[in-house]
């Protein structure tokens, strides 16, 4: 426990000092998600048809951008090979890096849905259904991403590889994310989906870091 | 007792060396069966087999069509346990297994999908609907995709198969939640409208040569797995004694 407090304490003050790597993602979001009225149509009727898809895409590719250097700065100064070779079991540091890339990354995506949902046209009664599926669906894709990112740490052309590997294990959970908005949009009960959705949060967090965790031993070649 | 002798065969098919001597006696008999079992059923479905009462001889893509779907399928499944034993146990022929087995069954999903779009036009009079078998198809293609890709662009080879044989047990998790999800998407908005094939209500003269052309491509996907894992491992063991010689001498 306390080296998993440690481990958080080290990833959050990390990542706080470099503020880009948290910034970037929240922009990106927002700018993706700003491209669509001015490329589809910027009709209310059209935009609150299509807002839970766009969200959620814009959400996911935002998540998925930010974590393709997830590994990479621990790999390039050593420290990798430090927690993969240290005598705590490499899932603890791995859940807290997780936790604490969330938690600058992802959270913000969350926090600022509503203005952007507002945006879209989505009626306000659904804001909160909006959050709320974000807040559980985010966690999830950051987890997922993850192994993808743990098993291209090593290679310089990660990137759009990450994305071939990556995208289609996002797939269920974009499926439920934004079927829950557009449930709440028809008036239909949401408690299921959501907690379908926090069904797949709950098996991505505990099969996940462990799935990560071999990724990086694989990566590193041992 | 066939446990006994089901563990002696995993053991020493496990050893490249005897995967080889084992395969090479394999392949003359059972490429030929494989060949003649699909080319009976093809014949069978597409050419004697009666034209449907509804869908008149549209029907007969079938023939290729289930075949290549269930192919594509199982291809995954075997890809996963490949999968789990490479990164577990380390074993090599899991990992020759994962490289092996991973491009017909890219091949396979990719024709489920355009035989079952072009049958799509003439019985639904559409060449794409995103169905939840559909759409499964679809991604299983993206996670074969994916493998291929990894283990292409890793270079050390035992730490590409073990990167890809992570990725692969994912995907087999993936993939059934995606078949799921997709389901029970449609039917909180809109039940499903469409319903591939009653396979109860096949009529014998059709199911046969069906049976018979689904044998026949999981054969020739065996025998395909076996060549690529042999030249695999020809590959792999290539500075060991036994792959010297047989450069040498030629193979027998």
């Amino acid at each position: 426990m306390t080296a998993f407090r440690a481990a958080l304490s080290r990833e959050l003050l990390v990542l706080w000092r470099s503020p880009a790597e948290i910034i970037n993602p929240l922009f990106f979001f927002v700018m993706v998600i700003s491209l669509f009225p001015l490329a589809i149509s910027p009709k209310p009727e059209t935009l609150a048809l299509i807002a839970p898809g766009v969200l959620w895409v814009a959400a996911l590719l935002a998540v998925m951008l930010s974590l393709d250097g997830l590994f990479r700065r621990d790999q390039e100064s050593g420290v990798l090979e430090q927690l993969l070779t240290s005598p705590v079991m490499t899932v603890v540091p791995v859940t807290a890096k997780l936790l604490a890339h969330w938690l600058l990354t992802g959270l913000p995506l969350v926090l600022v849905s509503p203005v952007l949902a507002h945006m879209l046209q989505l009626p306000d009664r659904v804001l909160g259904v909006v959050m709320l599926s974000l807040l559980l669906g985010t966690p999830a894709l950051t987890v997922i991403g993850a192994i993808g990112s743990a098993l291209t740490v090593g290679l310089n052309r990660g990137g759009i590889l990450l994305a071939v590997l990556v995208l289609p294990l996002y797939i269920p959970v974009l499926i439920f994310g934004a079927g829950v908005i557009r449930t709440a949009v028809e008036g239909g009960p949401v408690s299921g989906v959501l907690a379908i959705l926090g069904a797949l949060l709950a098996l991505t967090a505990s099969l996940g870091p462990l799935a990560v965790a071999a990724g990086l031993k694989i990566s590193s070649g041992n | 007792m066939v446990w006994q002798t089901l563990k002696r065969w995993y053991h020493m098919l496990g050893s490249p060396r005897y995967f080889h001597t084992f395969s090479s006696r394999v392949l003359p008999w059972l490429t030929p069966i494989a060949l003649l079992t699909l080319v009976t059923g093809l014949v069978w479905g597409l050419a004697f087999a009666p034209s449907d009462y509804q869908q008149g001889n549209s029907y007969r893509i079938i023939f290729i069509h289930v075949p290549a779907s269930s192919g594509a399928l199982m291809g995954y499944m075997a890809l996963g346990v490949s999968g789990l034993v490479a990164v577990v146990w380390r074993m090599k022929m899991a990992e020759v297994m994962l490289k092996a087995i991973a491009p017909f069954g890219a091949a396979l999903a990719a024709i489920s999908l355009i035989t079952g779009s072009l049958w799509g036009k003439p019985t639904w009079g559409t060449y794409w609907q995103w169905d939840a078998r559909m759409t499964s198809m679809l991604i299983l293609l993206f996670m074969y995709v994916g493998v291929i890709a990894l283990q292409n662009v890793i270079r050390e080879p035992r730490q590409a198969a073990r990167a890809a044989g992570l990725l692969a047990i994912v995907g087999v998790i993936n993939v059934v939640i995606v078949k799921y999800s997709v389901e029970w998407v449609q039917t909180l908005h809109q039940g499903s409208t469409l319903k591939l094939f009653g396979e109860s209500t096949i009529n014998p003269a059709m199911k046969y040569p069906l049976l018979i052309s689904m044998l026949g491509m999981w054969l020739l996907y065996a025998v395909n797995v076996l060549i690529r894992a042999r030249s695999e491992v020809e590959w792999r063991e290539r500075r060991s004694k036994w792959v010297q010689t047989l450069i040498r001498e030629g193979d027998k």
